[in-house]
Protein backbone atom coordinates (compact mmCIF):
# COMPACT_ATOMS: atom_id res chain seq x y z
CA UNK A 1 0.00 0.00 0.00
CA UNK A 2 1.53 3.24 -0.60
CA UNK A 3 1.42 5.37 2.21
CA UNK A 4 -1.21 8.24 2.72
CA UNK A 5 -4.52 8.43 3.81
CA UNK A 6 -7.19 5.98 3.02
CA UNK A 7 -10.53 5.53 4.13
CA UNK A 8 -11.44 1.82 5.61
CA UNK A 9 -13.18 -0.60 7.42
CA UNK A 10 -11.90 -1.91 10.64
CA UNK A 11 -11.81 -5.19 8.86
CA UNK A 12 -9.88 -3.86 5.97
CA UNK A 13 -7.25 -1.90 8.57
CA UNK A 14 -7.04 -5.68 9.89
CA UNK A 15 -6.28 -7.51 6.62
CA UNK A 16 -4.06 -4.35 5.14
CA UNK A 17 -1.86 -4.24 8.64
CA UNK A 18 -1.58 -7.46 8.69
CA UNK A 19 0.01 -7.60 4.98
CA UNK A 20 1.72 -4.34 6.31
CA UNK A 21 3.22 -6.54 8.82
CA UNK A 22 4.48 -9.42 6.26
CA UNK A 23 1.44 -12.13 6.55
CA UNK A 24 2.09 -13.56 3.50
CA UNK A 25 -1.07 -16.76 4.09
CA UNK A 26 -4.19 -16.23 5.08
CA UNK A 27 -6.84 -19.70 5.32
CA UNK A 28 -10.26 -18.56 6.31
CA UNK A 29 -13.90 -19.51 6.28
CA UNK A 30 -15.94 -16.15 6.12
CA UNK A 31 -18.57 -15.50 8.11
CA UNK A 32 -20.29 -12.06 9.73
CA UNK A 33 -18.71 -9.72 10.52
CA UNK A 34 -15.02 -10.44 9.93
CA UNK A 35 -15.58 -11.64 6.07
CA UNK A 36 -14.68 -8.45 4.63
CA UNK A 37 -11.05 -9.25 6.26
CA UNK A 38 -11.27 -12.90 3.59
CA UNK A 39 -12.16 -10.63 1.03
CA UNK A 40 -9.51 -8.33 1.06
CA UNK A 41 -7.10 -11.07 1.91
CA UNK A 42 -7.83 -12.45 -1.35
CA UNK A 43 -7.88 -9.35 -3.64
CA UNK A 44 -4.34 -8.28 -2.18
CA UNK A 45 -2.09 -11.54 -1.09
CA UNK A 46 -1.63 -12.31 -4.94
CA UNK A 47 -0.52 -8.78 -5.91
CA UNK A 48 1.93 -8.88 -3.08
CA UNK A 49 3.08 -12.89 -3.64
CA UNK A 50 1.29 -14.45 -0.84
CA UNK A 51 -1.60 -16.72 -0.83
CA UNK A 52 -5.27 -16.93 0.25
CA UNK A 53 -7.06 -19.98 0.45
CA UNK A 54 -10.86 -20.03 1.17
CA UNK A 55 -11.20 -23.49 3.48
CA UNK A 56 -14.11 -26.03 4.17
CA UNK A 57 -14.23 -24.62 7.20
CA UNK A 58 -12.88 -22.92 10.67
CA UNK A 59 -11.04 -25.99 11.62
CA UNK A 60 -9.49 -26.27 8.05
CA UNK A 61 -8.56 -22.92 8.34
CA UNK A 62 -6.28 -23.13 11.41
CA UNK A 63 -4.70 -26.09 10.99
CA UNK A 64 -3.55 -24.53 7.65
CA UNK A 65 -2.33 -21.37 9.12
CA UNK A 66 -0.31 -23.43 11.60
CA UNK A 67 1.23 -25.57 8.79
CA UNK A 68 2.24 -22.01 6.38
CA UNK A 69 3.70 -21.21 10.14
CA UNK A 70 6.26 -23.87 9.95
CA UNK A 71 7.07 -23.03 6.53
CA UNK A 72 8.37 -19.89 7.66
CA UNK A 73 5.96 -17.99 6.44
CA UNK A 74 3.91 -15.35 8.64
CA UNK A 75 0.09 -16.40 8.72
CA UNK A 76 -3.46 -15.46 10.22
CA UNK A 77 -6.95 -16.29 9.53
CA UNK A 78 -10.42 -14.37 10.76
CA UNK A 79 -13.67 -15.43 12.23
CA UNK A 80 -16.44 -14.23 14.45
CA UNK A 81 -18.62 -16.02 16.74
CA UNK A 82 -19.52 -19.96 16.36
CA UNK A 83 -16.33 -19.86 13.97
CA UNK A 84 -13.95 -19.29 16.52
CA UNK A 85 -15.43 -21.69 18.81
CA UNK A 86 -14.56 -24.24 16.39
CA UNK A 87 -11.26 -23.05 16.64
CA UNK A 88 -10.61 -23.15 19.64
CA UNK A 89 -8.68 -26.90 19.61
CA UNK A 90 -5.97 -26.12 17.45
CA UNK A 91 -5.49 -22.79 19.13
CA UNK A 92 -4.40 -25.01 21.61
CA UNK A 93 -2.30 -26.99 19.25
CA UNK A 94 -0.83 -23.97 17.64
CA UNK A 95 0.09 -23.02 22.13
CA UNK A 96 1.49 -26.14 22.04
CA UNK A 97 3.87 -26.76 19.71
CA UNK A 98 4.64 -22.80 19.77
CA UNK A 99 3.44 -21.62 16.36
CA UNK A 100 3.54 -17.76 15.81
CA UNK A 101 -0.30 -17.22 13.86
CA UNK A 102 -2.63 -14.29 14.16
CA UNK A 103 -6.24 -14.98 15.05
CA UNK A 104 -8.52 -12.23 14.26
CA UNK A 105 -12.04 -12.39 15.82
CA UNK A 106 -14.60 -9.59 15.60
CA UNK A 107 -16.71 -10.28 18.18
CA UNK A 108 -20.50 -10.22 17.87
CA UNK A 109 -23.44 -10.49 19.62
CA UNK A 110 -23.36 -14.20 21.03
CA UNK A 111 -23.91 -17.21 22.39
CA UNK A 112 -24.22 -19.47 19.09
CA UNK A 113 -25.22 -17.45 16.31
CA UNK A 114 -26.45 -14.61 18.50
CA UNK A 115 -26.41 -11.41 16.74
CA UNK A 116 -24.66 -11.98 13.48
CA UNK A 117 -24.24 -8.33 12.37
CA UNK A 118 -24.60 -6.47 15.95
CA UNK A 119 -21.81 -5.55 18.47
CA UNK A 120 -20.68 -8.22 21.25
CA UNK A 121 -18.12 -8.08 23.79
CA UNK A 122 -18.81 -12.20 24.83
CA UNK A 123 -15.09 -13.26 23.86
CA UNK A 124 -12.45 -11.99 26.55
CA UNK A 125 -12.44 -14.63 28.45
CA UNK A 126 -12.79 -17.49 25.59
CA UNK A 127 -9.68 -15.35 24.54
CA UNK A 128 -7.71 -16.66 27.30
CA UNK A 129 -9.26 -20.00 28.19
CA UNK A 130 -11.11 -21.12 24.94
CA UNK A 131 -8.90 -24.29 24.73
CA UNK A 132 -8.46 -26.77 27.29
CA UNK A 133 -5.69 -26.44 29.47
CA UNK A 134 -3.91 -24.39 31.42
CA UNK A 135 -2.09 -22.01 29.06
CA UNK A 136 -1.21 -18.14 28.81
CA UNK A 137 -1.68 -15.70 25.09
CA UNK A 138 -1.46 -12.97 23.82
CA UNK A 139 -4.81 -11.24 23.12
CA UNK A 140 -4.87 -7.29 21.71
CA UNK A 141 -7.89 -5.23 20.96
CA UNK A 142 -8.21 -2.05 19.44
CA UNK A 143 -10.69 0.70 19.12
CA UNK A 144 -10.37 2.42 15.92
CA UNK A 145 -9.49 1.61 12.62
CA UNK A 146 -5.92 3.61 12.59
CA UNK A 147 -5.29 1.37 16.05
CA UNK A 148 -6.34 -1.59 14.21
CA UNK A 149 -3.98 -0.99 11.44
CA UNK A 150 -0.90 -0.41 13.79
CA UNK A 151 -2.14 -2.75 16.02
CA UNK A 152 -2.15 -5.92 13.44
CA UNK A 153 1.78 -5.07 13.20
CA UNK A 154 2.74 -5.46 17.15
CA UNK A 155 0.01 -9.14 16.97
CA UNK A 156 2.38 -10.18 14.08
CA UNK A 157 5.69 -9.09 16.26
CA UNK A 158 4.61 -10.30 19.52
CA UNK A 159 3.36 -14.02 17.64
CA UNK A 160 6.65 -13.95 16.18
CA UNK A 161 8.89 -12.94 19.20
CA UNK A 162 7.06 -14.98 22.01
CA UNK A 163 5.79 -18.12 19.52
CA UNK A 164 2.32 -18.25 20.47
CA UNK A 165 -1.06 -17.35 18.55
CA UNK A 166 -2.24 -13.67 18.97
CA UNK A 167 -6.07 -13.76 19.22
CA UNK A 168 -6.65 -10.11 17.64
CA UNK A 169 -10.05 -8.92 18.68
CA UNK A 170 -12.52 -6.46 16.69
CA UNK A 171 -16.06 -6.20 17.28
CA UNK A 172 -18.79 -6.25 14.93
CA UNK A 173 -18.89 -2.20 15.20
CA UNK A 174 -15.38 -1.88 14.72
CA UNK A 175 -15.34 -4.65 12.13
CA UNK A 176 -17.83 -2.41 9.68
CA UNK A 177 -17.44 0.76 10.57
CA UNK A 178 -15.01 3.51 7.92
CA UNK A 179 -12.28 5.92 9.51
CA UNK A 180 -9.62 7.84 8.03
CA UNK A 181 -6.59 5.87 8.39
CA UNK A 182 -3.05 7.18 8.02
CA UNK A 183 -0.56 4.14 6.05
CA UNK A 184 3.59 4.89 6.99
CA UNK A 185 5.68 4.13 4.55
CA UNK A 186 7.21 0.56 4.72
CA UNK A 187 10.32 1.22 6.53
CA UNK A 188 9.04 3.44 9.11
CA UNK A 189 7.55 0.08 11.71
CA UNK A 190 9.70 -2.50 13.21
CA UNK A 191 9.13 -5.82 12.00
CA UNK A 192 10.36 -9.13 13.89
CA UNK A 193 10.89 -11.83 12.57
CA UNK A 194 11.26 -15.61 14.86
CA UNK A 195 14.36 -16.52 16.16
CA UNK A 196 16.05 -18.91 13.64
CA UNK A 197 18.45 -21.66 14.94
CA UNK A 198 22.20 -21.50 15.02
CA UNK A 199 23.33 -24.31 15.33
CA UNK A 200 23.35 -26.97 12.29
CA UNK A 201 20.68 -29.36 11.96
CA UNK A 202 22.20 -32.60 14.03
CA UNK A 203 22.69 -30.26 17.10
CA UNK A 204 19.68 -28.16 17.42
CA UNK A 205 17.34 -29.89 19.89
CA UNK A 206 14.00 -28.06 18.07
CA UNK A 207 12.11 -27.02 21.62
CA UNK A 208 15.65 -26.28 23.36
CA UNK A 209 14.86 -22.75 25.00
CA UNK A 210 17.07 -19.79 25.24
CA UNK A 211 17.20 -18.02 28.33
CA UNK A 212 14.23 -16.12 27.19
CA UNK A 213 12.42 -19.13 27.45
CA UNK A 214 11.89 -18.97 23.40
CA UNK A 215 12.86 -21.79 21.39
CA UNK A 216 14.43 -20.69 18.34
CA UNK A 217 12.33 -22.01 15.15
CA UNK A 218 13.57 -23.36 12.57
CA UNK A 219 11.22 -24.11 9.64
CA UNK A 220 10.03 -27.50 7.60
CA UNK A 221 12.35 -27.79 4.40
CA UNK A 222 15.80 -26.55 6.15
CA UNK A 223 17.14 -29.69 7.11
CA UNK A 224 15.84 -29.85 10.60
CA UNK A 225 14.24 -32.95 11.92
CA UNK A 226 11.00 -31.57 13.01
CA UNK A 227 8.88 -33.42 15.37
CA UNK A 228 5.67 -31.21 16.14
CA UNK A 229 3.64 -33.20 18.75
CA UNK A 230 0.31 -31.33 20.58
CA UNK A 231 1.20 -34.54 22.94
CA UNK A 232 3.26 -33.48 25.93
CA UNK A 233 7.07 -33.24 24.65
CA UNK A 234 11.03 -32.97 25.24
CA UNK A 235 13.14 -30.70 24.16
CA UNK A 236 13.23 -32.93 20.79
CA UNK A 237 10.01 -32.67 20.11
CA UNK A 238 9.18 -36.19 20.97
CA UNK A 239 6.11 -36.85 22.88
CA UNK A 240 7.48 -37.95 26.55
CA UNK A 241 4.21 -38.66 28.67
CA UNK A 242 5.19 -37.97 32.16
CA UNK A 243 4.60 -35.74 34.47
CA UNK A 244 8.02 -33.72 34.81
CA UNK A 245 7.79 -33.15 31.12
CA UNK A 246 5.09 -31.59 31.44
CA UNK A 247 5.92 -29.51 34.53
CA UNK A 248 8.85 -28.36 32.59
CA UNK A 249 6.77 -27.55 29.18
CA UNK A 250 4.00 -26.35 30.77
CA UNK A 251 5.59 -24.14 33.06
CA UNK A 252 7.75 -22.71 30.06
CA UNK A 253 5.15 -21.77 27.58
CA UNK A 254 3.16 -20.00 30.49
CA UNK A 255 6.48 -18.52 31.62
CA UNK A 256 7.73 -17.05 28.76
CA UNK A 257 4.48 -14.98 28.38
CA UNK A 258 4.29 -14.25 32.00
CA UNK A 259 8.02 -13.12 32.32
CA UNK A 260 7.47 -10.81 29.50
CA UNK A 261 3.74 -9.34 30.70
CA UNK A 262 4.92 -5.73 30.92
CA UNK A 263 7.03 -5.50 27.26
CA UNK A 264 3.47 -7.15 25.92
CA UNK A 265 1.33 -4.58 27.92
CA UNK A 266 -0.44 -1.91 26.31
CA UNK A 267 -2.93 0.69 28.06
CA UNK A 268 -4.41 3.90 27.34
CA UNK A 269 -4.97 6.02 30.40
CA UNK A 270 -7.04 8.66 30.05
CA UNK A 271 -8.14 11.35 33.06
CA UNK A 272 -6.94 8.70 35.55
CA UNK A 273 -4.27 10.61 37.30
CA UNK A 274 -6.52 12.51 39.42
CA UNK A 275 -9.51 10.38 39.03
CA UNK A 276 -11.74 9.05 41.97
CA UNK A 277 -13.54 6.73 39.73
CA UNK A 278 -12.04 5.29 36.63
CA UNK A 279 -14.03 3.44 33.84
CA UNK A 280 -12.31 0.50 32.49
CA UNK A 281 -13.77 -0.46 28.57
CA UNK A 282 -12.74 -2.11 25.93
CA UNK A 283 -12.42 -1.57 21.95
CA UNK A 284 -15.28 0.89 20.85
CA UNK A 285 -16.80 0.69 23.95
CA UNK A 286 -14.32 2.31 25.49
CA UNK A 287 -14.93 5.78 22.82
CA UNK A 288 -18.28 6.24 24.83
CA UNK A 289 -16.84 6.37 27.84
CA UNK A 290 -14.09 9.07 26.66
CA UNK A 291 -17.20 10.71 26.10
CA UNK A 292 -18.74 10.56 28.93
CA UNK A 293 -15.94 11.30 31.23
CA UNK A 294 -15.36 14.52 29.91
CA UNK A 295 -19.21 15.17 30.60
CA UNK A 296 -18.69 13.69 34.03
CA UNK A 297 -15.56 16.10 34.69
CA UNK A 298 -17.63 19.09 33.59
CA UNK A 299 -20.11 18.54 36.22
CA UNK A 300 -16.97 18.07 38.82
CA UNK A 301 -17.15 14.30 38.60
CA UNK A 302 -13.20 13.23 39.08
CA UNK A 303 -13.52 10.26 36.35
CA UNK A 304 -11.17 8.35 34.19
CA UNK A 305 -10.74 5.86 31.36
CA UNK A 306 -8.42 2.72 31.90
CA UNK A 307 -8.28 1.16 28.36
CA UNK A 308 -6.51 -2.07 28.25
CA UNK A 309 -5.32 -2.78 24.45
CA UNK A 310 -3.68 -5.92 25.56
CA UNK A 311 -6.46 -7.72 27.18
CA UNK A 312 -3.87 -10.62 27.55
CA UNK A 313 -1.89 -11.42 29.43
CA UNK A 314 -3.84 -9.20 31.56
CA UNK A 315 -1.88 -5.58 32.60
CA UNK A 316 -2.97 -5.53 36.38
CA UNK A 317 -0.09 -3.59 37.02
CA UNK A 318 -2.55 -0.55 35.77
CA UNK A 319 -5.79 -2.05 38.20
CA UNK A 320 -3.44 -1.81 41.30
CA UNK A 321 -1.98 1.30 40.53
CA UNK A 322 -5.09 3.02 40.92
CA UNK A 323 -6.83 3.44 44.70
CA UNK A 324 -9.82 4.71 42.51
CA UNK A 325 -13.62 3.27 42.33
CA UNK A 326 -13.96 1.09 39.27
CA UNK A 327 -16.88 0.58 36.91
CA UNK A 328 -16.28 -1.73 34.07
CA UNK A 329 -18.22 -1.05 31.16
CA UNK A 330 -18.26 -4.43 28.55
CA UNK A 331 -20.70 -5.44 26.53
CA UNK A 332 -21.13 -8.76 28.44
CA UNK A 333 -22.70 -10.22 31.66
CA UNK A 334 -19.26 -9.55 33.62
CA UNK A 335 -15.76 -10.78 32.45
CA UNK A 336 -12.67 -8.11 32.60
CA UNK A 337 -15.20 -6.87 35.57
CA UNK A 338 -13.70 -10.52 37.58
CA UNK A 339 -10.21 -9.53 36.56
CA UNK A 340 -10.25 -6.16 37.77
CA UNK A 341 -12.07 -7.14 41.19
CA UNK A 342 -8.77 -9.49 41.40
CA UNK A 343 -6.49 -6.28 41.41
CA UNK A 344 -8.38 -3.62 43.00
CA UNK A 345 -8.54 -2.20 46.31
CA UNK A 346 -11.41 -0.54 46.56
CA UNK A 347 -15.12 -0.66 45.00
CA UNK A 348 -15.68 -2.20 41.48
CA UNK A 349 -19.18 -2.54 39.34
CA UNK A 350 -20.07 -4.05 36.47
CA UNK A 351 -22.28 -1.90 33.65
CA UNK A 352 -22.90 -4.84 31.92
CA UNK A 353 -24.91 -4.55 28.37
CA UNK A 354 -26.08 -8.05 26.81
CA UNK A 355 -24.73 -6.87 22.85
CA UNK A 356 -26.25 -5.32 20.27
CA UNK A 357 -25.19 -1.83 20.42
CA UNK A 358 -22.67 -0.13 22.50
CA UNK A 359 -22.92 1.67 25.59
CA UNK A 360 -24.68 5.02 24.90
CA UNK A 361 -22.72 7.95 26.44
CA UNK A 362 -25.54 9.11 29.13
CA UNK A 363 -25.15 5.55 30.57
CA UNK A 364 -22.18 5.87 31.12
CA UNK A 365 -22.55 9.31 32.40
CA UNK A 366 -25.39 8.35 34.62
CA UNK A 367 -23.85 5.66 36.50
CA UNK A 368 -20.43 8.03 36.57
CA UNK A 369 -22.79 10.50 38.51
CA UNK A 370 -23.35 8.01 41.44
CA UNK A 371 -19.68 8.67 42.35
CA UNK A 372 -19.55 12.55 42.70
CA UNK A 373 -17.81 13.30 45.72
CA UNK B 1 -18.23 20.83 16.30
CA UNK B 2 -19.75 17.23 16.13
CA UNK B 3 -22.03 17.07 13.50
CA UNK B 4 -24.56 13.95 13.39
CA UNK B 5 -26.38 12.81 9.87
CA UNK B 6 -28.29 9.91 8.87
CA UNK B 7 -30.03 8.32 6.03
CA UNK B 8 -32.44 6.10 5.51
CA UNK B 9 -34.32 4.57 2.38
CA UNK B 10 -35.15 1.94 0.64
CA UNK B 11 -32.61 -1.13 -0.62
CA UNK B 12 -31.37 -0.20 -3.66
CA UNK B 13 -31.66 3.72 -3.17
CA UNK B 14 -27.88 3.78 -2.76
CA UNK B 15 -28.62 4.96 0.48
CA UNK B 16 -25.17 3.27 1.86
CA UNK B 17 -23.33 4.54 -0.60
CA UNK B 18 -24.73 8.10 -0.38
CA UNK B 19 -23.36 8.35 3.55
CA UNK B 20 -20.07 6.30 2.79
CA UNK B 21 -19.42 9.19 -0.37
CA UNK B 22 -20.32 11.75 2.33
CA UNK B 23 -18.20 10.38 5.02
CA UNK B 24 -15.16 9.85 2.97
CA UNK B 25 -15.25 13.74 1.38
CA UNK B 26 -15.30 14.87 4.64
CA UNK B 27 -12.39 12.80 5.94
CA UNK B 28 -10.03 12.59 2.89
CA UNK B 29 -10.83 15.57 0.80
CA UNK B 30 -12.40 18.16 3.60
CA UNK B 31 -9.21 17.01 6.01
CA UNK B 32 -11.65 16.52 8.65
CA UNK B 33 -12.70 13.28 11.12
CA UNK B 34 -15.52 11.09 10.10
CA UNK B 35 -17.13 8.22 10.83
CA UNK B 36 -19.22 5.75 8.61
CA UNK B 37 -21.67 2.87 9.73
CA UNK B 38 -24.43 1.34 8.35
CA UNK B 39 -27.00 -0.51 9.92
CA UNK B 40 -27.20 -4.37 8.56
CA UNK B 41 -29.96 -5.41 11.07
CA UNK B 42 -32.17 -2.66 9.02
CA UNK B 43 -31.58 -4.60 5.49
CA UNK B 44 -33.30 -7.78 6.61
CA UNK B 45 -36.44 -6.18 8.40
CA UNK B 46 -37.62 -6.15 4.40
CA UNK B 47 -35.85 -3.54 2.37
CA UNK B 48 -35.35 -0.60 4.85
CA UNK B 49 -31.28 0.82 4.53
CA UNK B 50 -29.94 3.31 6.66
CA UNK B 51 -26.03 4.45 7.30
CA UNK B 52 -25.07 7.32 9.38
CA UNK B 53 -22.27 9.32 9.08
CA UNK B 54 -20.72 11.60 11.90
CA UNK B 55 -18.16 14.46 11.14
CA UNK B 56 -15.92 16.78 13.48
CA UNK B 57 -12.89 19.30 13.57
CA UNK B 58 -11.59 16.45 16.69
CA UNK B 59 -11.33 12.81 16.89
CA UNK B 60 -14.92 11.44 17.20
CA UNK B 61 -15.72 9.46 20.19
CA UNK B 62 -18.99 7.65 20.00
CA UNK B 63 -19.51 6.55 16.21
CA UNK B 64 -22.99 6.41 15.93
CA UNK B 65 -25.72 9.00 15.88
CA UNK B 66 -27.38 9.84 18.97
CA UNK B 67 -29.24 12.70 17.93
CA UNK B 68 -29.13 13.84 14.17
CA UNK B 69 -28.61 17.17 12.91
CA UNK B 70 -29.28 16.30 9.58
CA UNK B 71 -31.72 13.65 8.34
CA UNK B 72 -32.20 12.65 4.66
CA UNK B 73 -35.05 10.09 3.63
CA UNK B 74 -35.90 8.97 0.56
CA UNK B 75 -38.71 6.46 1.51
CA UNK B 76 -42.05 6.82 3.60
CA UNK B 77 -40.67 4.35 5.89
CA UNK B 78 -37.20 5.83 6.27
CA UNK B 79 -39.25 8.88 7.54
CA UNK B 80 -41.86 6.53 10.14
CA UNK B 81 -38.32 4.61 11.40
CA UNK B 82 -36.12 7.27 11.64
CA UNK B 83 -37.79 10.81 12.29
CA UNK B 84 -37.30 10.46 16.39
CA UNK B 85 -33.68 10.38 15.52
CA UNK B 86 -33.49 13.95 14.48
CA UNK B 87 -32.75 16.22 17.08
CA UNK B 88 -35.69 19.63 17.25
CA UNK B 89 -34.97 22.02 15.11
CA UNK B 90 -32.52 19.54 13.10
CA UNK B 91 -32.63 19.51 9.02
CA UNK B 92 -35.02 17.14 7.39
CA UNK B 93 -34.13 16.38 3.84
CA UNK B 94 -36.95 14.40 2.30
CA UNK B 95 -37.35 12.76 -1.61
CA UNK B 96 -40.53 15.21 -1.72
CA UNK B 97 -42.57 12.40 -4.19
CA UNK B 98 -41.70 9.39 -1.91
CA UNK B 99 -42.32 11.19 1.69
CA UNK B 100 -45.14 12.44 3.22
CA UNK B 101 -44.88 14.36 6.31
CA UNK B 102 -47.10 14.41 9.11
CA UNK B 103 -47.94 16.78 12.16
CA UNK B 104 -44.33 15.45 13.88
CA UNK B 105 -42.61 17.25 11.40
CA UNK B 106 -43.42 20.61 12.11
CA UNK B 107 -40.59 20.48 14.47
CA UNK B 108 -38.01 20.96 12.05
CA UNK B 109 -36.41 22.78 9.10
CA UNK B 110 -38.03 21.07 5.86
CA UNK B 111 -36.01 20.74 2.46
CA UNK B 112 -37.76 19.08 -0.51
CA UNK B 113 -36.53 18.02 -3.67
CA UNK B 114 -38.28 15.08 -6.30
CA UNK B 115 -34.66 13.33 -6.83
CA UNK B 116 -36.14 10.57 -8.39
CA UNK B 117 -37.92 12.69 -10.45
CA UNK B 118 -34.87 14.43 -11.73
CA UNK B 119 -32.40 10.93 -12.13
CA UNK B 120 -34.88 9.74 -14.42
CA UNK B 121 -34.98 12.68 -16.73
CA UNK B 122 -31.26 12.48 -16.70
CA UNK B 123 -31.73 8.97 -17.83
CA UNK B 124 -31.68 6.52 -14.95
CA UNK B 125 -33.11 6.53 -11.21
CA UNK B 126 -30.34 4.72 -9.50
CA UNK B 127 -28.83 8.15 -9.54
CA UNK B 128 -30.96 9.63 -7.20
CA UNK B 129 -28.80 9.37 -4.65
CA UNK B 130 -26.51 11.34 -6.49
CA UNK B 131 -28.81 14.48 -7.11
CA UNK B 132 -29.39 13.68 -3.37
CA UNK B 133 -26.10 14.96 -2.22
CA UNK B 134 -25.73 18.01 -4.45
CA UNK B 135 -29.07 19.20 -3.02
CA UNK B 136 -27.29 18.05 0.52
CA UNK B 137 -24.00 20.24 -0.20
CA UNK B 138 -26.22 23.03 -1.27
CA UNK B 139 -28.32 22.84 1.89
CA UNK B 140 -26.39 22.02 4.57
CA UNK B 141 -22.48 22.81 3.46
CA UNK B 142 -21.14 20.26 5.68
CA UNK B 143 -19.47 18.90 3.44
CA UNK B 144 -17.52 21.28 0.83
CA UNK B 145 -18.88 20.55 -2.96
CA UNK B 146 -15.18 20.01 -4.19
CA UNK B 147 -14.80 17.73 -1.82
CA UNK B 148 -18.42 15.70 -2.25
CA UNK B 149 -17.75 15.24 -5.95
CA UNK B 150 -14.32 14.25 -5.60
CA UNK B 151 -15.68 11.39 -3.46
CA UNK B 152 -18.40 10.44 -6.25
CA UNK B 153 -15.56 9.93 -8.66
CA UNK B 154 -13.76 7.73 -6.70
CA UNK B 155 -16.62 5.76 -6.23
CA UNK B 156 -18.93 5.63 -9.25
CA UNK B 157 -17.29 3.67 -12.30
CA UNK B 158 -15.90 6.03 -15.01
CA UNK B 159 -18.61 5.29 -17.87
CA UNK B 160 -21.20 6.40 -15.44
CA UNK B 161 -19.29 9.78 -14.02
CA UNK B 162 -21.09 11.84 -16.67
CA UNK B 163 -24.36 10.85 -15.55
CA UNK B 164 -23.64 11.13 -11.82
CA UNK B 165 -22.17 14.42 -12.80
CA UNK B 166 -25.18 16.03 -14.19
CA UNK B 167 -26.87 13.94 -11.34
CA UNK B 168 -24.60 16.04 -8.96
CA UNK B 169 -25.19 19.32 -10.11
CA UNK B 170 -28.94 19.19 -10.55
CA UNK B 171 -29.04 18.71 -6.97
CA UNK B 172 -27.36 21.00 -6.03
CA UNK B 173 -27.85 24.38 -8.68
CA UNK B 174 -31.98 23.67 -6.98
CA UNK B 175 -30.42 23.53 -3.47
CA UNK B 176 -28.87 26.67 -4.09
CA UNK B 177 -32.25 28.26 -5.39
CA UNK B 178 -34.17 27.42 -1.90
CA UNK B 179 -30.85 28.66 -0.54
CA UNK B 180 -31.12 31.73 -2.51
CA UNK B 181 -34.46 32.32 -2.22
CA UNK B 182 -34.18 32.10 1.39
CA UNK B 183 -31.31 34.85 2.16
CA UNK B 184 -33.66 37.25 0.49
Amino acid sequence: MKPGYYFWSGDIAAAEGGIFAGCRFYAGYPITPSSEIAERMALRLPQVGGKFIEMEDEIGSIAAIIGASWTGEKAMTATSGPGISLMNENIGLAVMTEVPVVIVNAMRGAPSTGLPTLVGQGDFMQAKWGSHGSYEIISLYPSSVQETFDLMIDAFNYAEKYRVPVIFLLDAMLAHMYEKIYVPSEDSVERIERKKPTKPPGEQLIYEPDDDLIPPMPSIGEGYKIHASGLTHNEKGYPQLTAEAQEKLIRRINDKIRKHAEEIWKVEEYRTEDADIIVVAMGTNARTVKTAVDEARKEGIKAGLLRPITIWPFPYKYIEKYSADYIVAEINYGQIYHKVREYADNKVELLPKMGGELHKPHEILHALRRYKK
Amino acid sequence: MRVEIKFGGLGGQGIITAGYITAKAAALHDGKESVFTQDYSAEARGGASTSEVVISDKMINYPQVLHADYLVVMSQSAYNDYLHKLKKGGVLIIEEDLVKLDERAKDFKIYKIPATRFAEEIGNPIVANIVMLGFFVAITGVVSKEAMWKSIEERIPKRFLEMNQKAFLKGYEYGMEIVKKEKK
